[in-house]
């Protein structure tokens, strides 16, 4: 199966396979007027198998937040159907305002209008804690 | 340093610091006594702690300052819906630092970033309690004179309670340390913890499931209360709860210069009887509490005696 190329835009690429509905969603790229195209399974002689997004229209993506889903991600920036930007995402130092902590007894289910904040405490491990409580975070 | 949230905040650099000046409010109280004067400290306890609110409120007071502040969230204005952000932020205003015990974990690292004040954990649910932990620590050095070297053991609830384990995270920093854990199957202690602060740094430690075990080789022994209320039946409570109990009799083969530390309140798991063996620490222990206190407030409010 083969999908178009864009001629201006974003391509997320190395998405590990099945996770391309899930950075969808968290991107809200359901709500974007634009082309978008989620290829799930691609064959990748790096990954095996790979999920791909076209995304056609140039969009501020949170890097951040793709590192934390899926560190290994290459972003194309495509102009005029040429590549002239890669950037591969890397696991950030801190999470804002992205998933939430799930300890019932942190101060974050109860106090207003408060960032849930996580920072990454083993890189190793990818383990990720809430700045309040230290709860480990689950994705 | 501007927030104590942690025991691990502190270096241990900063821990012997405190506890030198401690050693030297002990010896020479009367050098400190003006030390805080015309500095307020709010005490804000949104769920009561008598023991540690009124350590607290003495050591400023020994140290010639004052207090303000509160026993139970039902006395703050948050019970009228108020946030904790905008109460710290208001008392912040007032004083010039506060010492804040909260139900939720991590209330305190959103107050140290309103407050504009120093702020102390006073604990914040099962998380973190560190002025306990420095009190415990200011306990084995007037007991032992080191703070290595030792082999430390902890009785009872070592799955919930965090007062060991801030007390393992702390004692792990120090060099010949062996820990010995007492506790039924139930309430063993964290396996996370033994991977992180102990098997990473290749500390010496044992579980064992009686006191008997253990007793003859320990300098210290950390009790703590086993709750009827952690154990999934009742048969397995009482199979148990007798073994926890420390009485004179188990006290016979242990060392001469034996610590006996507890965090209180105590219910039962010390026999009053073991009140006047001599190595008994855990009254002298609540006293610590307040010296050590009053070496943080001088600490956080950088005042030079």
């Amino acid at each position: 199966m083969r999908i178009g190329h864009i001629e201006n835009g974003i391509v997320l690429d190395h998405i590990t396979a099945g996770n391309g509905m899930n950075i969808y969603n968290v991107l809200k790229l359901g709500e974007l007027d634009c082309t978008v195209a989620l290829i799930k399974n691609a064959d990748s002689p790096k990954m095996g198998k790979k999920d791909i997004i076209k995304i056609s229209t140039h969009l501020d993506i949170d890097l951040d937040i793709l590192g934390y889903l899926d560190p290994g991600i290459t972003v194309n920036i495509i102009h005029d159907g040429e590549v002239v930007e890669q950037r591969h995402v890397e696991l950030p130092e801190k999470v804002v305002g992205v998933i939430k902590c799930k300890n019932p007894r942190c101060i974050t289910s109860v106090e207003r209008e408060i960032v849930h904040e996580f920072k990454l405490t083993d890189r190793e491990r990818k383990i990720y804690r809430c700045i309040y409580c230290e709860h480990q975070a689950t994705k | 340093m501007k927030n104590l949230m942690n025991i691990t905040d502190l270096t241990v650099e900063e821990i012997d610091e405190l506890i030198a000046v401690a050693e030297d409010i002990i010896a020479n109280p009367e050098k400190y006594q003006d030390a805080c004067r015309h500095k307020l400290l709010a005490t804000l306890f949104f769920e009561p702690s008598t023991r540690t609110r009124l350590s607290f409120e003495s050591a400023m007071h020994r140290l010639g300052g004052a207090v303000v502040g509160f026993s139970e969230a039902g006395s703050s204005s948050s019970a009228k819906g108020e946030s904790l952000s905008d109460t710290v932020q208001t008392v912040g205003c007032y004083a010039d630092i506060i010492a804040m015990r909260h139900p939720k974990e991590g209330a305190p690292v959103v107050a140290a970033r309103r407050a504009g004040v120093p702020i102390i954990n006073a604990g914040d649910g099962a998380h973190n309690h560190p002025t306990q932990t420095l009190t415990d620590l200011l306990t084995i050095w007037r007991a032992k004179k080191r703070l290595n070297n030792l082999t430390i053991g902890l009785c009872g609830d070592l799955k919930f309670g965090r007062t060991v384990h801030s007390l393992v995270g702390a004692m792990a920093r120090y060099s010949g340390i062996k820990f010995v854990f007492i506790a039924p199957e139930e309430l063993k202690f964290p396996r996370y913890i033994i991977e992180d602060e102990l098997e990473s740094r290749g500390i010496e430690y044992k579980e064992v499931s009686t006191m008997e075990e253990a007793m003859p080789e320990l300098d210290i022994l950390y009790m703590t209360r086993v709750q009827k209320e952690r154990f999934f039946n009742e048969a397995d409570y009482i199979r148990l709860k007798d073994t926890y109990i420390l009485t004179p009799d188990k006290l016979v083969p242990a060392k001469k210069d034996l610590a006996i530390m507890h965090p209180l309140p105590r219910v039962n798991e010390i026999s009053v009887a073991v009140d006047d063996d001599p190595r008994a620490m855990y009254f002298p222990q609540a006293k610590n509490g307040m010296f050590i206190r009053m070496a943080l407030i001088l600490k956080m409010l950088e005042v030079k005696v």
